[in-house]
């Protein structure tokens, strides 16, 4: 295929998004893999994050979330560390040993009805997507695809116009108030510039945060599930490892032990400029009518008629079939374009 | 619901003291009672039925933007009618009516520079707006609009400013055409800057908002028009004024249908209050325009109805999309409900189904 079309740019698979963003000879694609089975809540993260990038204090404040005091991802916090508690049903011991001693073929008895407390805990970040919006929709060009495949915000060109803070599907990138511009993760671009892994995976004391070429993080990241699936923890999942999905793939993904929502991570989120053509389209349409109605305006009242009562009142009323008309065909058309 | 049995407002489910009497032997309180579901997340206590969903404490997934409702719908509202005005006034002046056309580039002018100036206002660093022509970024509808102001901005300003001094003439009438060209551009690209975000009501409305802003770009401009101008020329006025109210009315009540749950937000709240006083304004201003609108003082009453009902429609939408954005549930619901009808051969990838202990957990708490 000779021919790029632009939507494969937009969303969708993206082998290698370092390379079509203009680097050539560059490294593998860098990525996280968040394994949240093992994270302990200890934050060393969110504390080599703030040290190392030497990001500002942001408010000190009790939520009253579980052990989560920093609420979310944002300017000035770039690693989060989520804490969830759930009650759930004691788990039943799972299939009595073949050769049980005490009463061959007799019931396990069940703690039926019984709950225990289940505690989750798992380090966000930015998830360096494969089709970033916070990249695509940034007007100054401030944010930039790096040759590790990460996104970065160039401080000194970051004029503060907020757009990348909506776009981003899943709430990571903010502006911080007291100095306007947007800040974000940046995978420690400093750090791998220099051969150094991020300061975040450096400081993990459980490998609970893994840093690496992404293809080599996904082969991991596929085993461990299955070594979980297979010690009985069904409720594993990989979130963000797919390079079909909405985004083309997380450059840091992760592994889960309940629904992405129950961490605070949308369950399937897309890249808003997958719809940027269809957007254009419909706005050229838009403008197109705007221009044919005001002409249909004009025609419909020409210059030195309209003056009088009588024909006053025809204009008006010629004017509102043919909006009644318009309204009907547009609607039609939508209709049929479904 | 949020996905966790702590939540802000303390645990859900009240904790027995010392001498809690079990919920079975409680007089009047049947078996299986005693453990009560209260306090959703804050910022959830609507008034409709909630779709069961979870969420992290309650707090939204997406960011809304921090942009100001005065400087980004304010810019809505004067984009569009500076955009839809610079195509009356060209209309307006090959027709002869030459008050109209002139007060309309007037008002085109005052719109662009009120629009430029809440723009670079709502900037981080205003001082660095001129980053904004660094790039030429067409992914980027922000880029985009950046660059159709450059252009729109000095035709608007070149139109005025040769209607009002009579220098000039033939510029005037170039830059007059080159206005009413970029015009309807300026007016509908607004819709893709808010549609091409991950805020609900906006991305999901992505199909029917360029019709929206352009049909009350247009109720704008002919309200300016019936307003400033002589009774004897509006005629164009009250026919744009009827079509852009129709319009408008036809692609919002569309909107509402192709958004699903997320059209609340459009219906409730501030948005709902601003979009249902729109709809009363604008279809007020068009049938008063049409109706009566020979008459001056009508005609000005019914263009201040218009120009009150567009800004209404901007700031509704605005608000209604900050709504949407803060309330985890019209994220979380409507994905959730895509993924979990997607074919399994296709891979809904990231949620293997809950396992056992979920399962049994959502069938305790129903």
């Amino acid at each position: 295929m000779t021919t790029v079309d632009i939507r494969d740019l937009l969303s969708g698979p993206e082998p290698d998004p370092a390379g079509d963003a203009g680097h050539t000879a560059h490294p593998e694609r860098a990525g996280f893999f968040t394994d949240t089975s093992v994270c302990i809540g200890c934050k060393a993260c969110e504390v080599a994050c703030k040290e190392w990038n030497a990001i500002p204090e942001d408010g000190l404040s009790l939520t009253g979330m579980s052990y989560d005091n920093s609420e979310g991802l944002g300017a000035s916090t770039w690693r989060h560390v989520a804490f969830v508690e759930q009650s759930v049903p004691v788990r039943a011991p799972d299939p009595p040993p073949p050769a049980d001693p005490v009463t061959p073929g007799a019931e396990v008895p069940r703690p039926e009805g019984r709950t225990e407390l289940r505690w989750l805990m798992a380090s966000d970040v930015c998830k360096h997507c494969t089709h970033a919006a916070c990249l695509d929709v940034c007007p100054t060009g401030s944010l930039f695809r790096t040759e590790f495949g990460t996104v970065v915000v160039q401080e000194d060109i970051c004029n503060g116009c907020g757009y990348c803070v909506p776009a981003c599907p899943y709430g990571v990138i903010e502006q911080r108030p007291d100095d306007g511009r947007a800040f974000k993760c940046t995978m420690c671009y400093d750090r791998l510039g220099a051969g150094q892994e991020p300061a975040c995976a450096k400081a993990c004391p459980t490998e609970s945060i893994q840093f690496g070429p992404l293809d080599e993080l996904r082969e991991t990241a596929a085993r461990r599930v299955e070594q979980l699936h297979e010690a009985g923890v069904t409720d594993a999942r990989l979130y963000g490892h797919e390079p079909d999905d909405g985004v083309g793939g997380d450059g840091a993904f992760f592994l889960l032990l309940d629904e992405p929502e129950v961490y605070g991570l949308p369950p399937d989120p897309v890249v808003t400029t997958r719809d940027l053509p269809a957007m254009w389209k419909h706005a050229g349409a838009a403008a197109l009518a705007l221009l044919g109605g005001v002409t249909a305006a004009f025609l419909g009242s020409p210059a030195g008629r309209g003056a009088t009562t009588v024909r006053g009142r025809t204009t008006a009323r010629a004017a509102a079939r043919t909006a009644a008309t318009a309204a009907r065909a547009a609607a039609h058309r939508r209709g049929t374009r479904r | 619901m949020t996905g966790s049995d702590v939540t802000r407002d303390g645990p859900r489910g009240e904790r027995p003291g010392r001498e809690a009497v079990p919920a079975a032997l409680q007089p009047g309180k049947p078996p299986g009672t005693g453990r009560r579901r209260k306090g959703k997340g804050r910022g959830e206590q609507l008034m409709v039925p909630r779709a069961e969903f979870r969420s992290y404490y309650g707090r939204p997934v997406v960011k809304a933007p921090a942009w100001q409702a005065r400087d980004i719908a304010g810019y809505f509202f004067t984009g569009g009618l500076a955009g839809a005005g610079s195509v009356l006034a060209a209309g307006a002046g090959l027709t002869g009516r030459h008050a109209t056309a002139k007060a309309m580039k007037v008002s085109s002018l005052a719109a662009i520079s009120l629009s430029t100036a809440a723009l670079i206002h709502d900037l981080g660093r205003p001082e660095r707006f001129a980053n904004m022509l660094r790039v030429i970024k067409p992914t980027s509808p922000m880029s985009v609009g950046s660059w159709l102001l450059a252009g729109y901005g000095p035709a608007a300003g070149a139109a005025a400013g040769s209607a009002l001094t009579g220098l000039l003439p033939r510029a005037g009438r170039a830059a007059t055409g080159v206005a009413a060209m970029l015009g309807p551009a300026v007016a509908a690209y607004t819709a893709v800057l808010a549609a091409d975000t991950a805020v609900p009501a906006w991305h999901d409305a992505h199909r029917e908002l360029p019709y929206v802003f352009t049909a009350s770009a247009t109720a704008a401009a002919a309200g300016m028009a019936l307003t400033l101008a002589p009774a004897r020329e509006n005629g164009p006025a009250r026919n744009a004024a009827l079509l852009a109210a129709a319009g408008e009315a036809v692609a919002v009540r569309l909107m509402k249908r192709r958004t699903g749950i997320v059209a609340e937000t459009y219906e409730q709240g501030r948005g709902g209050r601003l979009l249902r006083a729109a709809e009363r304004l604008t279809a007020g201003g068009a049938l008063g325009a049409a109706l009566l609108g020979r008459h001056r003082a009508a005609a000005v009453a019914s263009g201040l109805a218009l120009l009150a009902g567009s800004a209404c429609t901007r700031f509704g939408i605005f608000h209604a999309g900050i709504a949407s954005a803060e309330d985890p549930r019209y994220t979380v619901v409507p994905q959730r409900e895509r993924l979990d009808s997607r074919p399994p051969e296709h891979g809904n990838g990231r949620s293997e189904r809950p396992g056992r202990h979920d399962r049994n957990e959502r069938k305790a708490q129903a």
